[in-house]
């Protein structure tokens, strides 16, 4: 039998403070998708990238072959048939399809570029692997999902024979992600192997041959998605049976907590991006705002939380105007924000876990006394937080940087609600997290409604929407154009009043309407 | 992911060290590559070093002379690694320091007569106030409309070297032939640190040093210990996080900016009382900008510009007896500045060379 295409071997990587790969091994045969499947954080990207030679093993080898082979640069690997497709893609936007995929092996007729045949060139091989892509496009215009077939298209033209996709679907649509899957298929039926790296439990199940489960820097299982479901493979991701819906008790409405009257709120463009909106959250109710992207939610949002101004109308926060108040002054008043974009507006990546744990409350007792820092209770409370909200950290002291994506909003969670706010207002708390961080967020905001306090969750998600929310506003164009109770509307009516009830754009039975719409602004 | 036992937590004095790598391999290769340059150019490097030393360190008096000179760059070093923290590059630090400087000359005359401690302390909060009030013009601007603190701090710095200039050669202008103010009147300086301390070999360093290097520790006390120096760091390591944290991302600003001014003034103000006891046009040989490599060397942190300003005032002190004994001119001194700078500022070069070897150490042992 043929050795594999690639095989790791016992490969072990540490960096300060952790073990990100422990004996890490892995084989890639001729022809197979291997999904590599785990958690945030569970060590996925940095055995790939030791593979493609960004990171240098401590231990262990890698064979091609049956070789064994020291890769030690993504050039190194590139002339081993390994390509790597990333997250963030490499591209220089400014210049055409064909410039991108040739760039730094131009072919040359006397020390010229012979774009001629550059061009050529990408034509043959994006009609070889079914890759259809204008080679003359300038790589800014393209959607992303077209980008990332550049991306593909340029390491085929560098001979891979193995291409790792880094979490690949994160940034689709769920149309663009179904034609990802047939190119992948493709290029498999064309003799290539590809390395999935995903922590979505549905795609492993549709696109895998074979799928390696990673857990905490291990490889804690290996299975053909014929031989499980989605639940078995996300206990073996998480390592424990997983809630994807949490359970829920009806809701019991209290004092009104937020009120907010006929809010107009302008973008940055100065054109009305809020148009008159009325509701209120009251107290032990999770009120959620759906609604495709660019609708108006980030704007009425940071209304909301003093980020921006309010043109016209009030807004009231257990009684207490707050229409013209700063940030802090929302936040003394009893709210909290958990910000949709938490390496933005939610944490300082550069700060250590404690003076992310104060921002916000740093000039408040315990915290802060005449404007000097009390480091001691600080201390004390951070640790409190990380135990409670379940931060899986080395210590205190580390920057919120080198968390992982779901402890980092773990953490933003332990210290907006350890405030014990009034309101809540949560936007898109469970993006871009693995199943177990969501379950945990979920929980977490039904906890907070369960203590009685008002919740306002924005999302995009309709399976988020529909689990955590007692009445669901939907929110078009800046206006809230109708209102359901929980479990009144099933995800095609949501659909189609979030698309301006227009039909057309409705996409029956799949659900997959809003994400796919969102889509459209790229 | 889990912990490694071993590396549990790396201690603080292990992180102290990793942060001093940089700096102290910069100003090695510098040392290294000027010696190299000195070379070529038919010199011998280690008659150079010595002489240099022997001119920084050799003696009490020497030694006296380089704290003498690190003196106003503790202050714009410190001035401009606060405003670097609060993400800030506060690029006119030499125009605040004319203004602490012109504001010590006024001063020093207006209130001679009174008892000297009181003078002492009078003139510092002055210059400080004065260079915080030059600083805050511009710090309005970029916090109300957005305009660059480099443009709008580098144009007050002009203004400011051009009315001292103004005010040397008319209003304030001595008797005699040279434009320069007044000398000021004893209990308007600073006193000699070996006039206070008995047991000093005399030198010409001044209470001045004390001071700065007291308000480094300050400084440093600032920012970790108090909500506002918190605040700055938070601005300026992610002005959007911090604004969603409830802190005024302009008020934040401009008080940074003030600090930073005032900080500059500071420098000013110990050029003139300690050093010349009187303003002229050239009183600063430029410690405004020399500060910038000051911070940058200390990776703007307020204690480490203590040795970054030492190390910088050596090699102005130590560069005279480079040229008078080893016959090396004292350019060469410039050439290493410029070479710490470069090496400080493109750390990663040495980042780099330090991980080449750090990654051969590890397939070596694979």
């Amino acid at each position: 039998m043929a050795p594999p295409l690639v095989e790791v071997r016992e490969v072990t990587k540490t960096f300060p403070g952790v073990l990100a790969n422990d004996r890490v091994s892995l084989s890639l045969n001729a022809g197979e998708i291997v999904a590599l499947l785990g958690e945030n954080g569970a060590g996925k990207s940095t055995l790939m990238n030791v593979v493609y030679g960004l990171l240098t093993a401590d231990k262990g080898e890698i064979r091609v072959e049956g070789e064994t082979v020291h890769i030690r640069s993504p050039r190194q690997a590139i002339d081993l048939g390994i390509g790597m497709v990333h997250q963030h893609f490499m591209l220089v936007e400014p210049l055409t399809v064909t410039e991108n995929i040739v760039l730094g092996i131009e072919p040359t007729h006397a020390g010229v570029i012979d774009f001629k045949k550059a061009r050529e060139d990408v034509r043959e091989i994006s009609r070889r692997y079914g890759l259809a892509v204008d080679p003359d496009a300038v790589v800014r215009d393209l959607p992303v999902g077209m980008q990332q077939r550049v991306e593909i298209l340029k390491a085929l033209y560098r001979g891979a024979r193995v291409l790792i996709l880094d979490e690949p679907t994160a940034v689709l649509t769920p149309q663009e992600v179904r034609e990802l899957f047939g190119v992948v298929r493709t290029l498999v039926d064309e003799g290539l192997s590809v390395v999935f790296i995903t922590h979505k439990l549905e795609e492993v199940m549709s696109v895998a041959d074979r799928v390696v489960v990673m857990r905490d820097g291990r490889v804690v299982g290996e299975i053909r998605p014929k031989d499980t479901d989605t639940a078995g493979l996300a206990r073996m991701m998480v390592g424990r049976d997983v809630v994807f819906r949490v359970e829920k008790t009806p809701s019991t409405c209290g004092d009104t907590i937020l009120e907010m009257t006929d809010i107009r709120v302008l973008d940055e463009r100065h054109l009305e991006a809020v148009k008159g909106v009325s509701f209120t959250v009251c107290a032990g109710e999770v009120v959620a705002l759906a609604g495709v992207s660019g609708n108006g939610q980030t704007e009425l949002i940071e209304a909301i939380t003093g980020l921006r101004k309010v043109e016209s109308g009030t807004m009231l926060l257990k009684g207490i105007d707050i229409t013209r108040s700063a940030a802090h002054e929302t936040i003394e008043a009893g709210l909290s924000h958990v910000p949709e974009d938490r390496h933005r507006r939610g944490l300082v990546l550069d700060f250590d876990l404690m003076e992310n744990v104060i921002l916000g409350d740093h000039r408040q007792a315990p915290f802060a006394k005449h404007g000097i820092l009390n480091f001691s209770a600080i201390t004390e409370v951070t640790r409190k937080r990380i135990e409670d909200y379940d931060v899986r950290t080395p210590s205190e002291r580390v920057h919120a940087g080198t968390l992982s994506g779901g402890n980092q909003q773990k953490l933003v969670l332990a210290r907006e609600l350890g405030r014990d706010p009034e309101l809540l207002v949560a936007a898109q708390p469970t993006r871009g997290l693995d199943v177990g961080a969501i379950e945990f967020v979920h929980k977490q905001i039904l906890a907070e409604r369960d203590r009685g306090k008002a919740v306002l969750l924005v999302s995009l998600e309709l399976e988020e929407v529909q689990s955590l929310a007692d009445r669901i506003l939907i929110i078009f164009e800046g206006k809230i154009v109708k209102e359901f109770m929980s479990g009144e509307a099933s995800d095609e009516e949501l659909g189609y009043f979030m698309t301006g009830g227009g039909g057309d754009k409705l996409n029956a039975g799949t659900g997959e309407v809003i994400v796919s719409d969102a889509g459209t602004d790229v | 992911m889990p912990e490694l036992t071993s590396e549990k937590h790396p201690g603080r004095v292990a992180a102290v060290l990793r942060e001093l790598l940089v700096p102290v391999v910069s100003v090695a290769i510098a040392v290294i590559i000027g010696s190299i340059i000195m070379l070529i150019a038919g010199f011998d490097p280690i008659a150079a070093y010595s002489a240099m030393l022997k001119g920084a360190f050799g003696g009490g008096r020497q030694i006296g002379e380089t704290l003498l000179r690190s003196t106003p760059l503790i202050f714009t070093g410190l001035a401009v690694a606060y405003g670097f923290r609060a993400g800030l590059f506060n690029i006119g630090a030499e125009g605040q320091l004319f203004m602490g400087g012109l504001s010590a000359a006024f001063l020093g005359i207006a209130l001679a007569g009174l008892p000297q401690p009181l003078n002492i302390v009078i003139m510092i909060v002055g210059g400080a106030a004065i260079g915080a009030a030059w600083a805050f013009i511009p710090a309005l601007l970029k916090a109300k409309v957005g305009a660059h603190e480099v443009i709008t701090t580098m144009m007050f710095s002009y203004i400011a070297r051009y009315l001292v200039s103004w005010l040397v050669t008319g209003p304030l202008k001595a008797e005699g032939q040279i434009p320069q103010t007044e000398r000021l009147p004893v209990e308007s300086t600073l006193p000699k640190l070996h006039e206070m301390f008995a047991f000093l070999v005399p030198s010409r360093v001044h209470l001045g040093f004390i001071v700065a290097v007291l308000i480094a520790m300050v400084v440093w006390w600032v920012l970790k210990y108090t909500a506002l120096g918190y605040e700055s760091r938070a601005v300026g390591l992610n002005p959007w996080a911090s604004e969603t944290g409830g802190i005024s991302v302009s008020a934040t600003t401009i008080k940074a900016l003030c600090i930073s001014g005032a900080l500059a003034g500071l420098a000013g103000v110990t050029e003139v009382m300690g050093v010349h006891f009187r303003l002229f046009d050239q009183f600063s040989a430029g410690f405004g900008f020399t500060g910038i490599a000051v911070a940058l060397l200390a990776k703007n942190n307020p204690i480490g510009v203590i040795p970054a300003a030492i190390l910088f005032g050596a090699l102005s002190a130590g560069g005279g007896t480079m040229q008078l004994e080893a016959d090396v001119p004292q350019k060469v001194i410039l050439i290493i500045q410029a070479l710490i700078i470069f090496l400080v500022a493109a750390e990663q070069i040495s980042r780099w060379i330090l991980g080449q070897t750090v990654r051969r150490g590890v397939e070596d042992a694979g």
